[in-house]
């Protein structure tokens, strides 16, 4: 067993702390976020500059063919920044679908465009009736003529404002929550027929709804590599998102809790540092626990996301997500807690880590939802009656 | 040994209920309910609706143009009153200042003060916290010297308090500042009403992590305060500050509040979906909010016994520590179901939480309840944090 990292790999991870530190302090964020478009091209074409955006690209299409640790490593340092450019969503996700289920022609196309960080994709999924189960689709795909109308509502589309096109899966036969008969399309974002309604989200990043009034797309916007289904490659480019994102998670509380620790040293309440106060250090001591829990899952999610098995790929990840849920909640609402009033402003970045959390702890199904999906798949594996 | 609230009490809380459901306009019911933003004309038209009634001051003495009431009648009403979705009182004027202008102020402060209170003529605010003291309250460091010219006798106060709640709305501000700097912490601290509109106030806006501008600093810059502005003697505020303390905790364990948000957390969960079925059907989720609601039963039997307590003028002990941590813990557990129940649609954050109105983004109902929950975190850190209020209660009962 090893849990060190490669030199390339550490590398990696020091160019994007590095980059982040001098690139993305709580200022130019809180500037970027002010913006109109709530994002930066500059800060996404540094991030490309990095070669961030290319990482999950085969170096036969142009890319540097890391794989989940190396997503990992970068999610995690870009953590604390709480960057509000579509990294998660195109570098990881979309750039993830394109790559696994793309034909040919759109992966020469698009992965070489999104590594470079000309071209912003961004997957279109997750229905409000779904509550982060990736099955449920509502939005149908009619055959018609020699393509297809799309129609359908998508939920709370993290970033896809800023996305150049979207890929959005549909019904093409099946009922919601089926396992098989969605398929993905490429849509542009002026294609007639498609509103984005959008909007900020409470952690300060961009969104939208999605809405699909008859969109005519032709035939050769059909997402299709011929050996999988497109179930199991949304399944599975959102479970790299999932194992994504709880890197991220890491990166946001180990910054929550560093700068909790600080606080408790520097703040001054009846002649003292409160954190000389037991009651909280053990909390303190709490908060830590999650924290090391959270990363011992980061790194099992990571591990086990590329998975053949479907079973013991969703298990685990789920165990990830509501460890680090809860973590998330914990660690958040204790920081803004231990802050005090302090805690509660605009002002500090514990405020927006808190929220950024909160984000998180509601993405890629909540809590309870892999809760349950894990009892679900871990009491198969019991017999029941002696 | 009887559970069961007298025929009278009965009587009265039918009285209430029935004030409010003819009185409540259902605009100002419908944001309460649903957790967006009231403005300072919601607050003073309830005020003034209470105070036509004769209810302004709900937990005054007849003798200052109270109603009255006794503990469990003040319970009753502030119970129906949340239930129904009116506006929390605005405690600052009623129930702090109040009190302690009635049990330390002299006749003419009471003449001069009260009648603006409870008919929401002048709007208060509290000038206790300062940056730096937190809930060592008694750390303060604001300054008022007192002087004579030919202008009178005055004291002029300088220094900055922090975390007055919606100080841009008030009128006049009730201040502890040290008076003697020589004396020991609690020794050296003087009671006194400033008017916000004195020169060398400024109000400045402290925006919290919900987008919202709740909470203000206020800076004192050589700003003269009449002496007649003093509350009882000088250097005594202390006392007076612990006395309004005490008054705080009517209703601090928010049942009303707590009933009224569950109502609220089944609605939503009977009509979000799981699986193609109401969320209020998945056993996981009704088994959390069956959880808070045995709690909240639990809490309601200690309020009560409390209030029972204080009747028979029995030692309350930490009471209002237990039921400040119990209430608060409950209402921000509610609030995470809430959440909960609408998912990602609590993410999208509308500015102010001001509205919900068609066509926006999700469900009506899931408008308010991001920023509510971020709000809420303040439940657990104001009024004395949860932590302090355990250190009461071991300190009461450990006696080391």
């Amino acid at each position: 067993m090893d849990f060190s990292f490669s030199e390339e790999q550490q590398q990696l991870q020091d160019a994007i702390a590095r980059f982040v530190q001098g690139d993305y302090s709580f200022e130019r964020r809180h500037k970027i976020l002010k913006s109109a478009d709530g994002w930066s091209r500059e800060v996404w074409q540094g991030l490309a500059d990095l070669g961030v955006l290319a990482m999950n690209i085969p170096e036969a299409d142009g890319g540097l063919g890391y794989g989940p640790i190396e997503a990992l490593l970068a999610m995690q340092s870009a953590g604390p920044a709480m960057l509000c450019e579509p990294l998660l969503d195109s570098a990881v996700i979309a750039t993830a679908l394109v790559r696994d289920f793309g034909s040919p022609e759109q992966r020469a196309e698009l992965l070489p465009a999104m590594g470079s960080g000309e071209r912003i994709v961004v997957l279109a999924h997750t229905e409000a009736a779904g509550r982060g189960q990736a099955v449920w689709v509502e939005t149908s795909a009619k055959k018609s003529g020699d393509g297809y109308v799309l129609s359908g509502h998508k939920a709370v589309v993290s970033l896809a404002p800023a996305a150049d096109e979207l890929l959005v899966s549909a019904r093409v036969s099946g009922q919601p929550g089926d396992a098989e008969g969605v398929a993905v399309f490429r849509v542009a974002k002026d294609a007639s027929g498609l509103a984005l309604k959008p909007f900020k989200t409470l952690d300060g990043r961009r969104a939208a709804d999605v809405v699909l009034a008859d969109v005519k797309v032709p035939a050769s916007s059909l997402l299709g590599a011929p050996t999988v289904s497109a179930n199991v490659a949304i399944d599975r480019a959102l479970d790299l998102g999932l194992a994504a994102v709880c890197a991220e998670a890491l990166g946001v509380m180990e910054a929550t809790v560093n700068a909790t620790i600080e606080y408790l040293k520097t703040r001054q309440q009846f002649g003292q540092p409160i954190g000389r106060f037991q009651a909280l250090q053990h909390r303190t001591a709490d908060m830590l626990l999650h924290l090391e829990q959270s990363r011992s899952m980061a790194y099992l999610a990571a591990m086990h996301c590329n998975v053949a098995d479907d079973t013991q790929r969703r298990k685990t990840l789920s165990a990830a997500k509501v460890v680090i849920g809860n973590a998330c909640r914990f660690i958040g609402q204790q920081a803004v807690q231990l802050h005090g009033g302090m805690g509660m402003t605009e002002e500090l970045n514990v405020s927006h880590f808190f929220k950024r959390l909160m984000a998180i702890e509601l993405s890629f199904g909540d809590t309870d939802t892999h809760l349950q999906r894990f009892a679900a798949l871990t009491q198969r594996d019991i017999p029941l009656a002696a | 040994m009887d559970l069961t609230f007298t025929p009278e009490e009965q009587a009265f809380r039918e009285e209430v209920r029935a004030f409010v459901r003819e009185k409540l306009p259902a605009a100002l019911r419908h944001k309460v309910v649903n957790s967006l933003r009231l403005t300072r004309d919601d607050h003073v038209m309830w005020q003034r609706t209470l105070h036509e009634r004769g209810w302004g001051g709900p937990g005054w003495p007849k003798e200052h143009g109270g109603p009255g009431w006794n503990a469990v009648q003040q319970y009753i009403f502030e119970e129906e009153c949340a239930s129904a979705g009116a506006p929390r009182l605005i405690p600052f004027g009623i129930k702090m200042v109040a009190p302690v202008i009635m049990a330390f102020g002299s006749p003419e402060q009471q003449k001069r003060f009260l009648p603006d209170i409870s008919s929401a003529r002048k709007w208060w605010c509290q000038g206790y916290s300062e940056p730096g003291s937190g809930s060592d309250l008694a750390s303060l460091k604001t300054r008022a010297v007192r002087g004579l010219d030919k202008d009178g006798d005055h004291f002029i106060v300088n220094g900055q308090k922090t975390w007055t709640t919606l100080g841009q709305h008030a009128d006049w501000i009730f201040c502890l500042v040290r008076t003697d700097p020589q004396a020991k912490a609690q020794r050296g601290i003087s009671f006194l009403l400033i008017d916000m509109k004195s020169p060398g106030i400024t109000v400045r806006p402290i925006i919290t992590l919900d987008g919202a501008h709740e909470v203000n600093e206020v800076w004192f810059e050589n700003v003269r305060v009449p002496a007649e502005n003093l509350i009882g003697e000088e250097n005594k505020g202390w006392t007076y500050a612990k006395f309004l303390l005490g008054h705080e905790r009517s209703n601090i364990a928010g049942i009303g509040i707590s009933k009224r948000e569950i109502e609220r957390l089944k609605r939503v969960a009977a009509t979000e979906k799981k699986n193609g079925k109401p969320l209020l059907e998945d056993s996981l989720f009704s088994a959390k909010i069956a959880q808070i609601e045995v709690d909240l039963m639990a809490l309601e039997m200690t309020n009560l016994r409390v209030l029972s307590d204080e009747a028979n003028e029995k030692a309350p002990g930490p009471a209002a520590s237990i039921l400040k941590i119990k209430g608060t813990e409950i209402q921000q557990a509610i609030t995470e179901l809430l959440v909960a129940a609408v998912g990602p649609y609590a993410l999208p954050y509308k500015a102010e939480s001001e509205s919900d109105e068609e066509g926006d983004i999700g469900p009506r109902y899931a408008a308010g309840l991001g920023a509510h929950y971020c709000n809420m975190r303040k439940l657990s850190i104001f009024g004395g944090s949860n932590e302090i209020q355990k250190n009461i209660i071991s300190q009461q009962l450990l006696g080391l």
